[in-house]
């Protein structure tokens, strides 16, 4: 007998659990993947789109050429998952059963949740990016600001990266002296983590990006050209580049899976539901309070796909659980980067900028569709 | 104890520093005025972090009182 295991998501997490369960189980499983476009996006390239480094076509690829071809994927959008029944609605009104269900369905924006947001560009969908690189084109000078208007958010390096290949660009175009960059952080220092902090702040001073701790962004008054923090500070800026609120999705909200923002609650080494003992989610979708990023999915796709597998067999959950791994690159701008590793034992170290760590991050962006999709890096 | 009434509590024990801070912004942001939070930290970091934040933000840091192993943070929205 065949057991349906289903994959919610055709993100990095849902794409590598289902290639790793696929190879593992064979003919034990039939193995679906249901994903809303069908098109596999590389997120994490939307920063370059943004600052015109790169191209928006070079970030997609068809979901179906990344899956194994024993593995079935449905393009259609998920709406209600009934744990009663173990069935899965689709938009178009067809149900999908499982025994095994996988939450992969990642995050969504809601910039809608920020008043006057609607004026703020963002760089956290493709549309947004191309949108701002087309608004940059224009600039000619003026106040940049770069802020959070919610936390947690995917890759949180991001405003931090960008403020610093958006001073490269400018000084690239001669315009960085009728320019002024301002960084709106949620914390009292550069970014979530303090040893990178304490690396990159000197770097932000360096070029002249100016640093405002405890600005988490409420409101923004786009006639005005203003926006204004939770802790009562309003600051005026030309162009706004704001990361938008995140929750889970609908799906998840709407299938009671999720806590009141739709992250759905696993135990943090496991990535089993809380809730259900045939559900597990990995990537952002999850509660688990560490970075959403391509790389926590990645890294936590083969602990969830050795649990799916052995709920398959019926063998007892496999000892290899995720210990909180994560890594990360983050550019400092004139072609230097630094990486960023912890996990849940270990705090986070990050080298001295060099060049050798921008090669890497470029390397790892060209040859991403040959590599992570299918498992094929640890 | 506290005299105040908890409207919710955030157990952040065990997330190292920044989250127990980013998960009290969270729930500042998304509360009402007047509500209370009880934020539990293991963290060291958040013994400075809370209070500085509290302060900037003008919210009203009603107590802070070591529990074992942890520290509990209450704080009400207060705008």
């Amino acid at each position: 007998m065949q057991n349906d295991v289903l994959i919610l998501g055709g993100g990095v997490g849902g794409t590598v659990v289902a290639n790793l369960v696929a190879k593992d189980l064979g003919d034990r499983a039939r193995v679906t993947v249901v994903d809303t476009t069908g098109i596999h996006v590389y997120q994490p390239g939307f920063l370059y789109v943004a600052i015109g480094q790169e191209h928006p076509e070079a970030l997609q690829r068809p979901e179906a050429s990344l899956l194994r071809h024993d593995i079935k994927l449905v393009v259609d959008r998920a709406t209600r998952v009934d744990t009663a029944t173990q069935k899965v609605v689709l938009a178009s009104g067809r149900t999908l059963r499982y025994d095994e269900l996988l939450l992969a369905t990642g995050s969504r924006t809601v910039m809608e949740e920020v008043p006057g947001g609607a004026g703020a560009h963002d760089f956290y969908t493709m549309d947004g990016a191309t949108r701002l690189f087309k608004a940059l084109k224009e600039f000619e000078g003026g106040k940049i600001l770069i802020g959070v208007a919610g936390i947690p958010y995917k890759c949180p390096p991001a405003p931090v990266e960008f403020a610093f290949l958006l001073d490269d660009y400018l000084r690239s175009r001669h315009i960085r002296d009728k320019s002024e960059i301002g960084l709106l952080s949620p914390l009292n220092r550069a970014f979530t983590i303090e040893a990178t902090s304490k690396l990159v702040q000197p770097i932000l001073a360096e070029r002249g990006i100016e640093l405002t701790g405890f600005f988490n962004v409420e409101t923004v008054d786009p006639i005005a050209k203003t926006v204004t923090s939770l802790e009562g500070d309003t600051m005026e800026y030309d162009l706004l580049v704001l990361v938008p609120p995140h929750r889970g999705q609908k799906v998840i909200e709407d299938s009671g899976l999720g806590d009141e923002r739709g992250w759905v609650p696993v135990d943090k080494n496991t990535l089993k539901h809380t809730g259900f003992q045939n559900i597990w989610a990995v990537g952002d979708a999850t509660n688990i309070p560490i970075s959403k990023s391509g790389s926590v999915a990645h890294y936590e796709a083969s602990v969830a796909a050795g649990a799916l597998a052995a709920a398959v067999r019926g063998e007892a959950p496999p000892t290899h659980v995720y210990d909180g791994k994560v890594m990360c690159f983050l550019e400092t701008g004139q072609g230097q980067a630094t990486t960023i590793s912890f996990d849940y034992d270990h705090p986070p170290v990050s080298p001295t900028p060099a060049r050798r760590w921008h090669w890497l991050k470029t390397l790892f962006n060209k040859t991403y569709w040959h590599t992570v999709p299918q498992g094929r890096l640890p | 104890m506290s005299t105040v009434q908890v409207e919710k509590t955030i157990d952040a024990r065990g997330m190292a520093c920044p989250g127990p801070l980013m998960n009290l912004i969270g729930a500042i942001r998304q509360g009402q005025v007047g509500q209370a939070f009880d934020v539990l930290s293991s963290d060291a970091g958040s013994k400075t972090d809370i209070p500085a934040w509290v302060a900037k933000a003008k919210q009203d840091l009603v107590e802070v009182r070591e529990d074992d192993g942890f520290t509990h943070f209450v704080v009400r929205k207060a705008r």
